[in-house]
């Protein structure tokens, strides 16, 4: 049993057709599980819907055991999860550490830790504290946003595409960064682009195509796989 | 030497003080419109009318403290009326949210709906302030007239042009410092401050972190209705309460919300004072000013004015599209509608 498992999960946005087609994703604590596939594969949307930001009509979410398919996103929040958006995932107007901060609004005891092993984490952020999150880099700004998402204290993190738009460079920077966070005990669910990268750090790789599970296996093994290799990862 | 001394107090007396109150008193009531605008995104046209009606309740409670017998001195006694001013339209503010801007929240609708909704109440309470105070002038200034007489001045000075102060045009300037300082101090310092900045910067974010956007919304509409009430007593202590004048506000405010960068209340502040200048330096007739100035030959015969007072609104008007066709984020880079 999973500590984080969406199960046959079929469902799509509003009343519109469904993009999941009973498709399964799990992730443990200690663990990084990557999704990948083709454009329209569902893959954020999988994600997405083990948040909660869509309605299933079928399958099931479940935390450490427990049902959380009928929880809103607030809730699923409060139980644990954290999730970074892939686009829009900082306070631009905001400093760095105000960021933060907001990322504990729920949070009524001292965060100051928190902050503390954020910036140990993310030493830039420390550095770059008092600046406004708008005017950082790309990847720094990555990194503002996985903080926040982890000053709740999260079980699990999840992350939509983090290395959307920036260098290879920076990609392999913040990988390096997610392993760190991985390593803290964290379940880290991944969607990524960069497939081949993400699957070589991945633990776990879910192959999805057209909401379904193709293949699911370890990272090594699916960048191994002849027909993964072909399908999806250009030869 | 006295001449260029006469000069400048005449400046300062007819120029300087009364555009700085007049500007304090729109920076106020543009500060609420640009808390409406960055939190509930939209252009709130009420907001003239809101100030009014603050006005009357203000005024209400004024001659019901009066008929008691309570004053505050040498300050107006609308001072003390003003708490009961902002409470009841806050009431009012949030009534409205319940059954007029809610709905159209939770349908997602589009910011022109919102516009045309709020024009809406606009109507609504244009009427509403007239049905109980009615559409007559009101004047409830009381307490002390000057803060510095002509009388005190001249005494003073020897010279022959005087500098007055009137009470009303000293206590907007401070009540202007005050609330904008406490209006700061909340957004930068206070967590439910920082919360409103990160609500108006990146909803999705702030509902992610576990923000309630009820809240924040419920705590703009009173931030709202304080600013408002407080720029319309102030308004009324100095101008007298008229209400047509509230309406014709709305100009002038939502040039200094657009000048200065729609949804930065620094921006609200800056553009308040750069409106209530222009349309004083533009309006006044220099002719007495340049004649301190010039040697005797050269003093102008003619009145020396650039635009009769009647074009005040005009002023506001030009330079809001001015504005908007130079520099559409305005001063202070805020978002462009």
């Amino acid at each position: 049993m999973s500590y984080l498992i969406g199960e046959n999960m079929v469902g799509g946005y509003g009343s519109g057709p469904s993009i999941l087609n009973g498709c399964t994703i799990s992730v443990d604590k200690g663990e990084l599980a990557v999704i990948v596939g083709p454009n329209g594969a569902g893959k954020s949307t999988a994600m997405k819907a083990m948040l909660g930001m869509l309605k299933l009509s079928q399958g099931s979410v479940k935390l450490n055991g427990k049902d959380i398919t009928s929880l809103s996103p607030q809730a699923r929040i409060a139980e644990g999860i954290a999730f970074v958006p892939q686009t829009d995932n900082v306070f631009t107007t905001m400093t760095v550490e105000e960021n933060l901060e907001m990322g504990a609004f729920l949070r009524t005891d001292n965060f100051r830790d928190t902050i503390d092993q954020i910036y140990q984490l993310f030493p830039i952020l420390k550095e770059k504290r008092h600046q406004y999150a708008g005017e950082l880099s790309g990847g720094q700004r990555q990194q503002v946003a996985v903080g926040r998402a982890m000053m709740t204290q999260p079980t699990v993190l999840m992350l939509d595409e983090p290395t959307a738009g920036v260098s290879p460079i920076v990609m392999d920077e913040l990988f390096d960064r997610i392993l760190e966070v991985k390593a803290t005990g964290m379940a880290v669910l991944m969607v990524e682009q960069n497939a081949r990268q993400a699957l070589e750090i991945a633990d776990k790789g879910y192959v999805l195509v057209m909401g379904e599970n193709r293949h699911t296996d370890t990272g090594q093994a699916l960048l191994a796989d002849p027909d993964v290799r072909k399908s999806f990862l250009g030869g | 030497m006295t001449d260029v001394l006469n000069a400048l107090v005449l400046f300062a007396n007819f120029i300087f003080v009364p555009a700085l109150t007049y500007g304090s008193q729109l920076a106020l009531g543009a500060l609420g419109v640009t808390m409406i605008y960055s939190v509930l995104r939209f252009s709130n046209f009420a907001q003239g009318e809101t100030m009014a009606f603050g006005t009357v309740i203000t005024i209400l409670g004024t001659w019901g403290l009066q008929a008691l017998g309570v004053n505050l001195g040498f300050l107006p006694t609308a001072l003390l009326a003003l708490p009961l001013g902002i409470a009841v339209t806050a009431g009012l503010l949030l009534l409205t949210d319940k059954y007029v801007y809610r709905y159209y929240r939770t349908q997602r609708s589009a910011s022109i709906t919102f516009v045309m909704a709020s024009l809406g109440v606009m109507f609504i309470m244009n009427g509403l302030i007239r049905l109980i105070l009615g559409p007559g002038d009101q004047n409830f200034t009381d307490g002390e007239r000057f803060v510095l007489s002509a009388s005190a001045f001249k005494e003073w000075s020897g010279l022959d042009e005087v500098l007055v102060i009137r009470t009303t045009q000293a206590l907007t300037v401070i009540l202007a410092i005050i609330l904008v300082a406490l209006l700061f101090w909340f957004l930068q310092k206070t967590k439910t401050g920082k919360a409103m900045r990160a609500y108006a910067d990146n909803e999705n974010l702030a509902l992610l972190s576990g923000i309630n956007p009820d809240r924040i919304v419920m705590i703009t509409w009173i931030i709202t209705a304080a600013f408002a009430t407080t720029a319309g007593v102030l308004y009324g202590l100095d101008k007298g309460y008229k209400p047509l004048a509230y309406f014709h506000l709305l100009l002038p405010i939502f040039a200094a919300v657009i000048v200065g960068g729609i949804g930065r209340p620094i921006g609200a502040i800056a553009g308040g004072f750069i409106i209530a200048f222009s349309e004083v330096i533009l309006t006044y007739a220099y002719k007495k000013f340049l004649a301190y100035l010039l040697p005797s030959d050269l003093a102008p015969d003619g009145l020396v004015q650039l635009l009769s007072t009647e074009y005040k609104l005009a002023i506001s008007f030009i330079i809001l599209v001015v504005v908007l066709l130079i520099k559409p984020t305005g001063l202070f880079k805020g978002k462009v509608i």
